[in-house]
């Protein structure tokens, strides 16, 4: 019998492209002086208006092609006059603004795209954008909440004080709540800006064949549908005659969710107009620029609890900026208003929340999507509550968990998908057990005084998450049986790095019996599967990985039938082992699943050795048609999964820190997860998900900022100057437990883990630093001279 | 405006080939664009990421912060060039496979490069020594600790004397299942 695979630890097939050099990733595609390149001018300016545009001197640049702007876009395609879509409405946004693919009039951020320029090669390409002359009114800009808030200055003339959105959701009277509870306290958070920033920015190719009338477009996208829809609607094309493929995509964590960028857009224009393949790649400070951010907010809080700690009443009220624009609509705002309750289930909760406008680039999700934010707001409120009691920080939160014998539960409020907010399983009671142990939180304080003994400060902080994981709508698979035997499978959804080549393959060898190395995946490709959503909110495993495990299983029902017929034996005493179907117990009787993909297709022709054994005189009942009414030749399945709604994975994270007495440096000393995402695929790559996770946390926690200044130019939009994690800034090695809690809603009782390494990072070094401190952190990220001045602030 | 083009000669993983280039092209883009060998990444274009790095004359070096025309008379080492000449993987990038040290893989050429070069230098690195080899190049994805596994699980397949050192890869003791291939 063959092995399991899922739950093992299987190494990765895609590493071996890798490794050699040999990976796709979007500027690999028609690598050659034959291509031609695009370059964006992009607003010098965070708010102005345009007066004019002088591209006289640019057609004389020797090489270039295409010089646009705005006013160009019209006649070549009227849809490409409008605004980009809003692309997730949402009743509360009832100020959505969306940017023109090239400035209308006005631009609203520094980086927003002005020109577009095609030429043979980026060199050419900037060259020509130097030689455009624009002339600018430039406009007071609105750089920050506090500045939004005060609406001095308005971004958008016609949206009054700057409010793009005020939703609110509750369970109850909070007022009456909090006016009930023995304790109150009242916190004010900030968090400031970070970014996804992948090592492979945006990029897009595309080739008009005007032989077959088709477009091909490649993009770094985690969702090739949603572009091809969008390229579609854009050049007046019919979706039919678009194809998207996404090939390797160098990381996206957020950021490449959003579409269409303007880029999408004017480089399939391009490509049709000359038919010649046209590519842009962006740089690294156009990504810093003109992709987008995450993470902004300010948060009010009022709580209400009881002696215990348990909470009666939680009043939140927070700001989220969300930049110039809101093509995506309020995920962000509407995560953290709603996965801010983590494990924990106060009596009444109300949350209203305010996205606003300011001069800056847009903000869409970033891995974890509004869920650090929210995390930080619920356990730096434990936090206080503790301190204010006197009490444990682990006894508080054990005090306010959903108990196991609690779910499903229904938290009461609408989520990011429109449907209600309902876990669907966890233990956190044993979570919380774990997590104590692997810390070492009882032997803590034995630890401080040991360390303070020698001179040293350090301090340890816990937080609890629950991240709703696998959101629908769907995904989808195909199966496809080769007379080789090998197995084709395609799923819409895109990878960027999360091993779906490997984890995929494993479910299908499982399900279909099938060696794993004779099972290759195509993800992201609409021409193997054009209905599909997309790679984020930790739903790839969950979503396609329940459709593939279905559409295998039909493969697998086909192949049977097949087989039983020929071996004249009955269905049930079959089995599917290697890639060979057997009668169980008689492996004499048996059959290549690649003959069964032979005997599935009638043929008139044979064009090899195996064929023949599928020809008209040699198979078949001639009393029957040779194709049943209700059956399709080939042996394939195709499925689709779509769920009632997202699942619930959870985690904890701990962390013991010290701080530097004389450079207040903070060094992360232990870090710990307990995390649970049911049953785990590939434990090697969940892990690999989490030490990235907690990477890009602990980023986020002490160095990532977007330091905008207040004309709105960002002063840091390069490597040299965002600070993002090497190896020397993470610690030496993470422990991770898991929990496996399986979910009730899929075939394989899987939950997402892409975003759960991130989640609470914020929240556990804050409140490390706040206990190795003494005095309370309220504001990340936390730089040494923000810890020197609060030191200073602090002391007596 | 056209621009002078430099008739020059690259030597890269051991072959010579001529190219026709302007004298500010970037030698990462002579590698991606004129050469084909797309191995080479372009993460940040100013020398902070080391996605980019090849070996020249053995010596790890940004290819983003030189010209190809400066390149001249070397011999460069791309991520190409690692693989053995049977084609089964060098022993970094065996040891990357093994220990999970990459998920999107687009920094990978530039720390497979790095390390080669450090490995060479120091073939028995410590623990330290190992998370300072590759110090200087930046990973989004991996969150580092299974790149330093990899470091040292490299120093011990290139080592002869190591027990692993003989061994076929793929078949080491403690390694993560390998099913594939």
């Amino acid at each position: 019998m063959t092995t399991k695979l899922m739950g093992q630890k299987v190494q990765r097939t895609e590493d071996q492209r890798f490794l050699r050099g040999q990976g796709r990733y979007v500027d690999d595609v028609h690598a050659d002086p034959s291509t031609l390149h695009a370059a964006v001018l992009r607003s010098p300016h965070a708010h102005a208006r345009i007066l004019d545009i002088d591209m006289s001197d640019v057609l004389d640049v020797e090489g270039v092609h295409v010089v646009w702007t705005y006013e160009d876009l019209g006649p070549l395609s009227p849809e490409m006059a409008e605004p980009l879509p809003l692309l997730i409405p949402h009743p509360d946004l009832t100020q959505g603004r969306t940017q023109y693919a090239l400035a209308r009039d006005e631009v609203n951020y520094v980086g927003e795209a002005v020109a577009f320029v095609v030429a043979e090669d980026r060199y050419i390409a900037e060259d020509a954008l130097d030689k455009i002359k624009v002339t600018w009114e430039v406009l007071p800009a609105v750089v920050g909440i506090e500045a939004s808030r005060a609406a001095e200055h308005l971004v958008h003339d016609d949206v009054p004080g700057n409010v793009g959105a005020r939703s609110e959701q509750n369970t109850g009277d909070v007022a009456a709540a909090l006016a009930r509870a023995p304790h109150r306290l009242h916190l004010e958070l900030d968090i400031e800006r970070s970014a996804c920033t992948p090592l492979e920015g945006r990029g897009t190719v595309a080739r008009w064949d005007a032989d077959t009338n088709r477009l091909q477009v490649w993009t770094s996208t985690q969702t090739s549908t949603g572009v091809r829809a969008a390229v579609a609607v854009k050049l007046g094309l019919d979706l039919g005659q678009v194809d998207v493929i996404t090939p390797d995509v160098g990381g996206g964590f957020g950021v490449k969710v959003m579409h269409p960028w303007p880029e999408e857009l004017l480089v399939p224009l391009a490509a049709r107009l000359l038919g010649r393949t046209v590519k842009f790649t962006e740089d690294r400070r156009e990504h810093f620029i003109s992709s987008a951010h995450e993470r902004g907010q300010v948060q009010h809080i009022d709580v209400g609890f009881d002696d215990d700690g348990r909470i009666i009443g939680l009043d939140v009220m927070f700001w989220h900026d969300h930049g110039a624009y809101t093509p995506y609509g309020l995920i962000v705002p509407i995560i953290t208003s709603t996965q801010l309750l983590g494990p924990y289930k106060p009596e009444v909760y109300r949350v209203v929340f305010e996205s606003i406008y300011t001069n800056t680039v847009i903000v869409t999700p970033y891995r974890g999507a509004g869920r650090p934010q929210g995390c930080f707001a619920m356990e730096r409120t434990m936090d206080k509550i503790a301190a204010y009691l006197g009490k444990d920080r682990t006894e508080v939160r054990a005090a306010n968990f959903i108990q196991p014998d609690e779910f499903p539960f229904d938290q009461g409020l609408i989520f990011q998908d429109g449907r209600e907010l309902e876990y669907d399983s966890g233990d956190y009671p044993a979570s919380l057990v774990k997590l104590k142990k692997l810390i070492g939180w009882e032997e803590f304080p034995a630890l401080r005084e040991k360390m303070a003994a020698e001179g040293r400060t350090v301090g340890i902080g816990l937080a609890c998450y629950v991240e709703g994981t696998g959101v629908g709508p769907y995904e989808g698979a195909h199966v496809h049986i080769e007379t080789s035997g090998k197995v084709k499978v395609a799923t819409g959804l895109t990878t960027q790095g999360q091993g779906h080549a490997t984890v995929f393959a494993q479910l299908v060898a499982d399900e279909l019996g099938v060696r794993f190395e004779d099972v290759e995946v195509v993800t992201g490709d609409t021409r193997r599967m054009p209905y599909a959503v997309g790679t984020f909110a930790s739903r790839a495993a969950v979503m396609s990985g329940s459709a593939i495990h279905l559409a295998a299983k039909r493969a697998k029902e086909k192949a049977l039938r097949i087989a039983a017929d020929a071996l004249e034996v009955d269905e049930a005493d079959l089995e599917i082992v290697d890639g060979v179907v057997q009668v169980k117990g008689s492996p004499g009787t048996r059959m290549d699943l690649g003959t069964v993909a032979v005997l599935s297709n009638p043929l008139r022709y044979a064009f090899d050795e195996a064929s023949k054994a599928a020809t008209q005189f040699a198979v078949g009942d001639p009393g029957k048609p040779p194709v049943a009414e209700d059956d399709e030749p080939g042996l394939e399945g195709k499925d689709f999964y779509s769920p009632q709604r997202a699942t619930f994975a959870s985690g904890m994270h701990a962390a013991i820190v010290e701080t530097d007495p004389d450079t207040a440096e903070v060094t992360i000393l232990k870090y710990a997860v307990v995390h649970d995402c049911g049953h785990l695929i590939n434990p090697m790559i969940v892990e690999g998900q989490i030490h990235g996770g907690v990477a890009q946390g602990i980023g986020g926690a002490l160095y990532e900022r977007m330091a905008y200044d207040p004309s709105g130019q960002l002063l840091n939009a390069s490597f040299m100057d965002f600070l993002m994690p090497y190896v020397t800034e993470i610690p030496d090695g993470i422990d991770i437990d898991h929990l496996e809690t399986p979910s009730p809603l899929n075939p394989l009782g899987i939950k997402g883990a892409g975003e759960a390494g991130v989640i609470p990072v914020s929240a556990v070094v804050a409140a490390a630093i706040e206990d190795a401190e003494g005095f309370p952190i309220t504001a990340m990220p936390i730089s040494p001279s923000d810890l020197h001045t609060l030191r200073q602030e602090h002391t007596p | 405006m056209s621009e002078e083009l430099h008739r020059i000669r690259l030597s890269v993983n051991g072959v010579t080939r001529e190219v026709e280039l302007p004298a500010r092209r970037l030698l990462s883009d002579a590698l991606r664009h004129d050469l084909g060998l797309t191995g080479t990444h372009v993460g940040c274009e100013h020398g902070v990421c080391g996605a980019c790095t090849v070996l020249v004359d053995g010596q790890p070096v940004r290819a983003c912060l030189m010209f190809a025309v400066s390149a001249v008379d070397t011999e460069i080492t791309t991520v190409e060039g690692l693989t053995r000449e049977d084609g089964s993987l060098g022993p970094v990038q065996q040891a990357f496979a093994e220990c999970h040290g990459l998920q999107c893989g687009f920094c990978t050429p530039g720390f497979l490069t790095t390390v080669t070069a450090c490995l060479r230098e120091n073939p028995h690195p410590s623990h330290d020594e190992a998370r300072e080899m590759v110090a200087g190049n930046l990973c989004r994805c991996t969150g580092y600790q299974n790149i330093v596994k990899a470091v040292e699980r490299a120093a011990e397949l290139a080592d002869p004397q190591h027990p692993d050192g003989q061994r076929p890869v793929g078949q080491q003791p403690d390694a993560p299942v390998e099913v594939q291939r």
